[in-house]
């Protein structure tokens, strides 16, 4: 049946019915996000009765299974992937932005920009199979065991240039053209309007870009599960390997009962917070930076 | 300014530009290391045998096929859940609430925070929602139920945004002929925006076959042919996962179905780009439409 029987046969019969239904469905849509919100709160609540939230800084360590449930170092572990994905991918998916913005002949530049677009949509699980099987041997052969933070923050990194890529592109393209050619008219070379004129005027964009690349990162679950070694440990060098929230989420959820199983499910909630208000944080950056195009 | 005028050198510009350049090429390299490496190891792999073969030996030989089977039901599955909603929601957008009130902005904030979930929060949700609650236990009806939840802001966005374009273009037309806002709905914005809405829907099957961490713990792991809905499933992205860290000397065949999926999605972006072209074309009006 085509949409347009289908509506005849809706409109002669039930037409009054139209609107309501459809209401409803929207309704459902929007609750889906409350549905999961009080799932992760009932699961998470026998944990919040007893002791609440100090018990993940303050217990003995992660020995869910004798009832000690610190995350501190699972917690660490994110913030300092996130941040070591962030210091590599943001130098090199500016620079692409740039050269494919402002340098490169034009086909050139829509090669690259399409070669970027091709990586955003390849699968997290096939960035993890190749740094298992690519990365982790030689960082191995550099310091065993090789599946360690470091393996973990150069795989996240690839996955995120694109993302930091795209949203700069976007952002570079607000700056308003009389800037560049102002600067230009006054003798400024190509590099320095960019790293003077273009860089600064685009800063909100490029922080969103930031932002919004991190809100991945730390949520990212697939390639830390299967490259970082998967050990609950505070990091002291880059080869050690680490066990981050999400990779813990995933490894413990198949068997985890009791208070055990609420915890991840208060992982789960603390992932959820950290990465709308990261989110959110991006966008309102990246409303300030389209408020500057013309 | 001298500068320019006797047209030396200017060193620092060239270093600046060169640092540029040589930065994307170090990142283009790395992008297209993993793409190189899984050419390079699937191509051994991959054959119509192997397409069509059940796994064997944990997966170390044999084929794919009741996986491919599997993912198909998970992802046709989830699209036929979210596609009501996602239809229900773009329509309530654009042609149903006060864009302005309270209604649109609590659908459309509520969307937002959606789409920003971490996978893996989706994936504790679908247990203990669809698995727990609703008794599914581990199985493609629940594994493609919670994938919905995850696809439907991709899916609701793409539809509402070509809506919308129709809408701008057609709305005033079909209620300047007296028609009901149902039948301009149905009769003028969704055929115009037709092409708009499959794009959307393919780029949501993307999203859906690329996620593991979500069916990691919802759909389960079996890797037989499929029976039922409520038959334990195993998606593809789960096998290449389970093929690489849990199966010793499993790499081969986790690069051939990777290679699988892949071509797979190549096939799917390809489409996409050639529904949006007829779309142009069609908007434009350099070719007619029979009927």
């Amino acid at each position: 049946m085509t949409p347009a029987t289908l509506s005849l046969a809706l409109s002669k019969r039930q037409g009054w019915l139209f609107w309501p239904t459809l209401s409803l469905l929207a309704l459902m849509a929007a609750l889906v996000i409350f549905l999961i919100v009080a799932f992760l709160l009932r699961e998470g609540s026998p944990l919040f009765a007893q002791g609440g939230i100090a018990r993940f800084f303050t217990d003995d360590g992660w020995w869910p299974l004798e009832a000690s449930f610190n995350m501190t170092p699972m917690l660490l572990a994110s913030l300092y992937l996130t941040m070591g994905a962030l210091f590599v991918a943001t130098p090199l998916g500016v620079a692409i932005a740039l050269v494919t913005t402002f340098k490169a002949p034009a086909r050139l530049a829509q090669l690259l920009r399409n070669l970027v677009e091709l990586s955003a949509a390849i699968p997290t699980v096939v960035y993890g199979l190749w740094g298992v099987t690519s990365i982790v041997p030689i960082l191995n052969m550099w310091s065993p065991p090789g599946a360690s933070l470091l393996a973990g923050i150069l795989v996240v990194a690839l996955m995120i240039i694109p993302t930091i890529t795209i949203l700069t592109q976007s952002a570079l393209q607000t700056v308003p053209q009389a800037y560049i050619q102002g600067s230009a008219a006054l003798g400024v070379s190509s590099s320095q309007t960019l790293l003077r004129v273009v860089i600064p005027a685009s800063s909100q964009g490029i922080f969103s870009a930031m932002v919004l690349g991190a809100a991945r990162a730390i949520g990212e679950t697939m390639v830390v599960l299967m490259v970082c070694g998967n050990i609950v440990q505070v990091p002291t060098s880059l080869f050690d390997p680490v066990r981050t929230l999400t990779a813990n989420i995933a490894l413990e959820m198949p068997y985890a009962m009791g208070d055990h199983r609420a915890s991840l499910f208060v992982a789960g909630l603390v992932m959820l917070l950290l990465v709308s208000a990261l989110v959110a944080l991006g966008e309102w950056a990246s409303m300030r930076q389209r408020r500057m195009a013309p | 300014m001298k500068q320019a005028l006797t047209r030396e050198l200017d060193y620092r510009d060239l270093a600046w530009t060169g640092l540029m350049y040589a930065l994307t090429l170090a990142a283009f390299a790395m992008l297209l290391w993993p793409l190189f490496t899984v050419f390079s190891n699937g191509l051994q792999v991959l054959s119509w045998e192997f397409l069509l073969a059940s796994p064997a030996n944990a997966g170390r030989s044999g084929g794919i096929a009741p996986i491919l089977a599997s993912t198909l039901a998970i992802v046709l599955t989830s699209l036929a859940a979210a596609l009501p909603l996602a239809f229900s929601v773009a329509v309530m957008l654009t042609e149903g609430f006060d864009p302005e009130g309270w209604a649109a902005r609590m659908l459309r904030c509520s969307l937002d925070i959606l789409s920003g979930i971490p996978s893996v929060v989706f994936g504790l949700f679908g247990l203990s929602f669809f698995c727990r609650q609703l008794g599914l236990g581990y199985s493609i009806l629940a594994g493609g139920l919670t994938l919905a939840c995850m696809i439907l802001p991709t899916l609701a966005r793409s539809m509402a945004f070509s809506l919308e374009s129709a809408a701008s273009a057609h709305r005033a037309g079909g209620t300047a002929l007296g028609l009901s806002r149902q039948s301009v709905l149905w009769h003028v914005l969704v055929p115009v925006a037709l092409p708009g809405i499959c794009a959307g829907i393919v780029l949501a099957l993307t999203r859906g076959l690329a996620e593991t961490a979500v069916l990691l713990f919802t759909s389960g792991y079996s890797d037989r042919m499929p029976e039922s809905l409520l038959d334990s499933g195993r998606s593809i992205s789960v096998h290449i996962y389970d093929l690489s860290t849990n199966v010793p000397g499993g790499s081969p065949n986790a690069y051939g179905s990777a290679l699988a999926l892949l071509l797979l999605l190549a096939m799917l972006s390809f489409s996409v780009h050639a529904i949006t072209r007829w779309m142009q074309r069609r908007m434009t009006g350099t070719t007619t439409r029979s009927h």
